[in-house]
């Protein structure tokens, strides 16, 4: 493996779970539902995601345990917000320290264990390619799987007549019930699918990032995913451009200290944010599309019979 | 009227536990983390379980995770302190204005703060010299290294993390005077994520030999699936990488709070200051594995030459990186250079962020 391979590989590791997460929300936040529990969410998919590959034997089962883990935090947010129409940025904010709250418990037995690693796939011949290889055929199941996310969100939600209705419910959501649209249940769903995508971001972390279980080892990743949507204005793609952004100037800027670029570290840990921001308010600049983009039922409650 | 019932009831509140405290002793600690960090909240409350143990149903020991540092300290510590505590442990650095304030209001009650320097009658302080076990680290990496780098995961610039960064090149020094070492501020004390990615960018650019001050297993594992070697940080980290970790520098604080709280039980306690290093057991190296015979045994009568005083890690001459004499031939740094180091030793191959 080359210098050059080995960073792509890095940067790809870190921007994972930042677009699975900022997937999840984004589907959720299209629908109309802010959810700010997305760290809960993730920590408690880390936390299951660990158990269930410890307690199976296979960091496959883990990924399906860490979905189900987010999906169970996600319905008692969706439970909350959308059946007894609770305040949707107070709720999201009790389920992020819920889910803190929470994973440390489920955790406690397996503090100090080494984890099952999801491995990287290697492909005879393929994986073995000069420069390319392992960058296209060397990567974690997981990594193709957020790809292929990506581009089949933003399918989803700009060629099928779901995706569309999921729009309209989002962006009025009374017109949408007029339409016989049922509110409701097309945001729990959209809940749910947020809550597996940022259960499975906290799962890459326990299970390929760093194969381990430690109390808050999400570390601020929800918040990021959740800038991340707001910043490429809902759309999948320029949040995908964002995640990527995001983890190569965070491995970049870990080079250059290490080559001994002498820039004071502090400005260069904060030079990720600084260039995504950056770079995506240049992306979503075009003030027209940025109101037509964002949800504009974005965080209201919506009470059919009232 | 009302607020006269409140500040009765407080009162009340106040005096009720004093008058119960009577039969066992209660021990309280104010943890800046979780339990579950594998780390250096995790060794505090190792401590802890220690002295339950050795005292048994003689102390009652209580404990709350997570106190973010400032204000809501002051609340976690005087909350202790009205619940009729004898001793409250707070282990972090910045618990320490709240310590002093709460503890002039509450004179009977005896509280340590770890890692400050604000003492009172009732107010202690300890640490411990981590920096000692980070020469001998230093020294088993310039012998075993074959790229002659070593990659450093450093959390802030603060004296105690520069301190070490000098200790290990001095150490690695010793051994080969040409010795690199590469470093990478995370600006973190736990991100997993981040010290995985900075361990990661360190063994990219030639360094075959990790050390960390932070606080997760996580660049002991990058190590471990990267073929190199690396020495693990405040609890033993051999389970995450049994052939990569060498050994590891280890807080031990049970031996002092089991004294202290041995104090306070047969009425000898006093304010204080400990800087406690391998002498006084605070730091213990952890088993040393995957190394030839020699260089362990080495490494172990290195220990034993700092424990016994035979031999300071900062005995100059020392340089800084511009060429300076910071300490002369023969002699050794003082506590206070130490407390308040800013500056790199010479060889370091970057820029100390101000």
């Amino acid at each position: 493996m080359t210098g050059f391979e080995a960073v792509i590989l890095t940067i790809v590791t870190a921007a994972t779970p930042l677009l699975i997460a900022a997937l999840g929300e984004l589907v959720t936040e299209r629908s109309g539902v802010l959810n700010l529990g997305v760290e809960g969410m993730m920590i408690v998919g880390a936390v299951t995601g660990f158990a269930g590959a410890q307690l199976t034997g296979s960091p496959y089962l883990g990924v399906c345990a860490s979905m189900l883990g987010g999906m169970a935090l996600a319905s008692l947010f969706g439970f909350l917000v959308l059946r007894l129409a609770a305040n949707q940025v107070a709720s999201g904010l009790a389920l992020t320290l819920l889910g803190l709250g929470l994973s440390g418990m489920i955790g406690e037995a397996f503090i100090g264990q080494p984890g099952l690693k999801l491995e990287r796939i290697d492909i005879p011949f393929l994986t073995d390619l000069p420069v390319v290889g392992a960058i296209l055929f060397g990567q974690d199941p997981l990594v193709y799987m957020s790809i292929a996310l990506a581009v089949s969100v933003s399918w989803f939600l700009f060629r099928t007549r779901p995706g569309l209705a999921l729009r309209a419910v989002g962006n009025n959501h009374d017109s949408a019930h007029m339409l016989g649209v049922h509110v409701i249940r097309t945001r729990f769903l959209a809940v749910l699918f947020g809550g597996a995508c940022s259960g499975l971001a906290g799962g890459y972390l326990s299970l390929a990032y760093t194969p381990q279980w430690v109390e808050g080892m999400t570390a601020g990743r929800g918040w990021i995913a959740l800038a991340l949507v707001v910043f490429a204005s809902w759309m999948p793609l320029r949040a995908a451009i964002g995640a990527y952004l995001f983890g190569g100037a965070l491995i970049l800027q870990f080079h250059a200290q290490a080559e001994g670029i002498a820039l004071p570290s502090q400005f260069l840990s904060a030079l990720p944010y600084l260039a995504t921001v950056a770079a995506l308010v240049i992306l979503s600049r075009d003030r027209w599309t940025a109101r037509n983009d964002s949800p504009s039922c974005l965080g209201q409650v919506f009470v059919p019979d009232r | 009227m009302l607020r006269a019932t409140i500040f009765a009831a407080f009162a009340m509140m106040l005096a009720l536990p004093a008058a119960q405290a009577a039969d066992p002793v209660k021990a309280a600690f104010v943890y800046v983390g979780p339990i579950g960090d594998h780390g250096w909240t995790y060794q505090h409350d190792q401590g802890r379980l220690a002295i339950e143990e050795a005292f048994g149903d003689k102390v009652e020991t209580l404990y709350v995770e997570n106190v973010a540092e400032g204000p809501d300290a002051e609340r976690a510590i005087e909350r202790f302190a009205r619940e009729g505590a004898d001793i409250v442990f707070t282990t972090s650095f910045g618990f320490m204005n709240p310590t002093v304030k709460v503890a002039k209001r509450f004179p009977d009650v005896k509280f340590e703060h770890a890692t400050g320097y604000k003492r009172a009658d009732n107010v202690a302080t300890y640490s411990a010299r981590f920096y000692e076990g980070r020469y001998v680290i230093g020294q088993i990496a310039a012998k075993m290294s074959k790229s002659g780098v070593a990659g450093y995961v450093a959390s802030f610039p603060i004296p105690e993390v520069v301190r070490g960064i000098n200790s290990f090149l001095l150490g690695a020094q010793s051994v080969n005077p040409d010795f690199k070492l590469k470093i990478v501020w995370v600006n973190t004390w736990f991100d997993p994520g981040k010290e995985a990615d900075a361990a990661k960018a360190l063994i990219d650019q030639g360094a075959d030999i990790m050390t960390q001050h932070t606080d997760s297993p996580a660049p002991v594992q990058i190590a471990g699936e990267r073929g190199v070697h690396a020495f693990g940080q405040a609890s033993d980290m051999d389970a995450f990488a049994p052939a990569a970790h060498y050994t590891a520098i280890i807080d031990d604080w049970s031996a002092y709070y089991v004294s202290r709280v041995k104090a306070v039980l047969d009425g000898s306690w006093e304010s204080g200051d400990i800087w406690g290093g391998f002498a006084e057991d605070m730091v213990v190296m952890a088993p040393y594995t995957d190394l030839p015979d020699d260089v362990a045994a080495d490494a172990a009568a290195m220990v034993e030459k700092i424990r016994s005083g035979e031999f300071h890690p900062f005995t100059g001459p020392i340089y800084d990186q511009e060429g300076a004499l910071r300490v002369k031939e023969g002699e050794r740094a003082d506590d206070g250079m130490l407390l308040g180091m800013d500056w790199y030793v010479k060889g370091v191959d970057d820029k100390l962020p101000q």
